[in-house]
């Protein structure tokens, strides 16, 4: 066995608590997480039954904390978990999961088992197995600050193309704004309109906010491939700017990842609370529209419905703020069957589609998102994460649908009241 | 020894025996269990652990919605052989004297063709689970020795009471003895095996909930 195998299997031990044992402890292989997985559903392979996916830290389990578990391996009667397992088990754990968390609704004994992919992650990519796609953009997060390589000239460029459209000027290093925004580096290279939309929005209700130059970046790839190390120093370089700049409030963009790694995992990767809030920027503008500080006018009166990000929604806790908003600019919002809590992932998310290897697969997982849209025929979806947004767009365009992806925060500012703009015209046709 | 007083032993020393490994292997489980402990949550809390967790715990007992046939089925499969052994244990009345003769409590027994009934819809269904986990690729992927033994386990002592009641196969003392043992080896196996979910099913359904609850989830 190799150093960084072993070093693997001691860090799926440590990462065994409570819940993990009482999950596996629980578990009776009635396979009812199988139905509750895009991966599965839309291929029926059993081996992408998501409990299944965790059988090789099951039976780590099984060896190091059951009486008969301990006794088999003293006697050497239980296969250690190998190298050659994990290899295997790459492809379930990373390019078969995109963390939607849909499994851990479902399961009858009550088995969190997102949880535990969250961990078993942990222990796959110490052993050194995680893929290849997912690993390049961790270690581009790491040394450029950004996923996908990023930096801050490319932002200030956009920035500078967003103020020329909007006349509005987007603050950078304010120091004691109310609020610090973050991005994702989706939304500054494919879907800049986000940024605009929230400097019009902000700009109309009077909020005081900023970017921060050092740390705009609000995706954690660290989280993503189960690494909390580099989790936490994504997190860390987001907590330091937020405090530098000595803001109440750090919003998390239109992205599911980046409001999980930063709104629940963030303080306990860093060992600490935070001295600000985390707010995501569905609560902020459900907030503003409590408080009659996101007037809006005219209705998109063609039928449409929305995609729940599942981090944001499901694992995340903001599930009716989106509904509401989108009620203020849809004259026919129609549900999808299976929604909110319960819906279906976009097959991109959990560094899925950073996974070069996955994209297949992925599209294949697509096809759950289409019967869906299929069956309410609509032509217009909205949502509220960049990743969702990209995937669906390519699932989209990969199945030849004519149905347009957009970002709520987008659609709420061109539906600003103040706002006499072509495109609010244009959307409300 | 005869057969008489192997009969004596099992219902004597050997049930007490089995009842201590079942007390003391589930009192170790559960502790066990506790006692690797979890992380404190430092991240600022949108929901109530506790009251997510119990109202986990309770909504896990039904069927939720986009449940597919194989969920239809573990669900009312999984509540007949339940509820057949359960009910086959708690109100057959030999057994409510045994319970009288220990506790010194009892109460009314059902009919003994009731008692066949859920006895037979009890076996009925294990059957049938034990089918499917053969004939569904998921279920029989998923599945190892341990589902085989408990399987057998639990079946046991619902096929040799109703042999028994029946006076079917064995003289009754042996049949009596085979009665006995099989449901002492359920019992010590509860702790030791995947049967003890029927305690920590409790706690697993607390954890999914309380963790879902924290971030304002309701799962």
């Amino acid at each position: 066995m190799t150093v960084s195998v072993e070093r693997g299997i001691q860090t799926l031990k440590e990462h065994i608590d409570a819940p993990v044992a009482s999950f596996f402890t629980t578990c009776v292989h009635c396979g009812m997480c199988a139905d509750a997985c895009l991966f599965y559903t839309e291929t029926k392979d059993p081996k992408y039954t998501p409990i299944y996916k965790l059988k090789p830290m099951r039976r780590l389990w099984h060896q190091e904390y059951t009486f008969w578990g301990k006794l088999a391996a003293k006697l050497g009667l239980s296969k250690p978990v190998t190298a050659a397992e994990l290899k295997e088990w790459e492809e379930l754990v990373y390019d078969s999961c995109t963390m939607c968390g849909r499994c851990s609704m479902t399961c009858p004994v009550g088995n969190d088992i997102v949880y535990m992919i969250r961990k078993m992650r942990e222990g796959m990519v110490a052993a050194g197995f995680a893929p290849e796609g997912l690993k390049a953009a961790t270690k581009r997060a790491i040394t450029i600050g950004s996923p996908m390589g990023v930096k801050l000239p490319a932002l200030k460029n956009q920035i500078k193309h967003i103020e020329t459209d909007t006349g509005l000027t987007i603050p950078v290093d304010v120091n004691g704004a109310e609020y610090m925004a973050l991005l994702s580096s989706m939304e500054i290279m494919n879907f800049p309109e986000y940024i605009g939309a929230i400097a019009k929005i902000f700009h109309s209700a009077g909020i005081s906010w900023t970017l921060a130059s050092d740390a705009f970046e609000a995706t954690n790839s660290g989280i993503q491939i189960g690494s909390s190390d580099l989790a936490a120093e994504l997190v860390a370089r987001v907590v330091a700017a937020a405090e530098r700049l000595k803001v109440a409030y750090v919003i998390s963009p239109e992205c599911g990842h980046a409001y999980m790694a930063l709104r629940w995992e963030g303080p306990n990767l860093i060992g600490r609370p935070f001295s600000f809030k985390v707010i995501h920027i569905l609560e902020l503008l459900d907030q503003l529209r409590a408080q009659n500080r996101l007037p809006v006018t005219g209705k998109i009166k063609e039928k449409l419905t929305l995609h729940d990000p599942c981090q944001i929604v499901r694992r995340g806790g903001v599930v009716d703020e989106p509904r509401r908003l989108l009620d203020m600019v849809a004259a026919d919002f129609e549900e999808m069957e299976d929604h909110g809590v319960m819906n279906w992932c976009c097959g991109g998310g959990g560094g899925v589609s950073a996974n070069e290897r996955a994209s297949k697969l992925k599209l294949t997982a697509f096809n759950r998102k289409r019967h869906q849209l299929e069956a309410l025929g609509v032509n217009t979806l909205i949502t509220a994460c960049a990743n969702c947004r990209i995937t669906l767009e390519e699932g989209l365009e990969f199945n030849n649908m004519d149905v347009v992806v957009l970002g709520l925060a987008e659609t709420l500012a061109e539906h600003l009241e103040q706002q006499t703009s072509s495109s609010a015209t244009t959307a409300t046709q | 020894m005869t057969s008489v007083e192997l009969l004596i032993w099992v219902r004597g020393p050997g049930l007490q025996l089995s009842l201590a490994a079942f007390i003391l292997g589930m009192t170790y489980r559960i502790l066990q269990t506790y006692f690797l402990g979890r992380a404190k949550n430092l991240a600022e809390p949108r929901g109530s652990e506790w009251v997510h967790g119990i109202k986990t715990i309770w909504w896990r007992s039904f069927f939720h919605p986009g449940m597919t046939v194989r969920g239809y089925f573990t669900i009312i499969s999984g509540y007949m052989f339940h509820l057949g052994f359960i009910v086959t244990l708690l109100f057959f009345d030999q057994h409510i004297e045994l319970f009288k003769s220990w506790t010194g409590l009892s109460w009314p027994a059902l009919p003994p063709i009731v008692i066949t009934v859920t006895a037979v819809l009890g076996i009925a269904a294990l059957v049938a689970v034990l089918v499917d986990r053969f004939a569904d690729p998921v279920r029989y992927l998923l599945s190892d020795y341990q589902d085989y033994l408990c399987w057998t386990l639990t079946v046991l002592p619902l096929v040799t009471g109703l042999l028994l009641a029946y006076k079917i196969w064995l003289p009754y003392t042996s049949l009596l003895t085979v009665h006995i043992i099989s449901f002492e080896l359920l019992l010590v196996a509860i702790p030791f095996t995947k049967l003890s979910h029927v305690f920590t099913i409790f706690i697993a359904r607390w954890y999914n909930g309380a963790i879902a609850g924290y971030r304002g989830v309701q799962s």
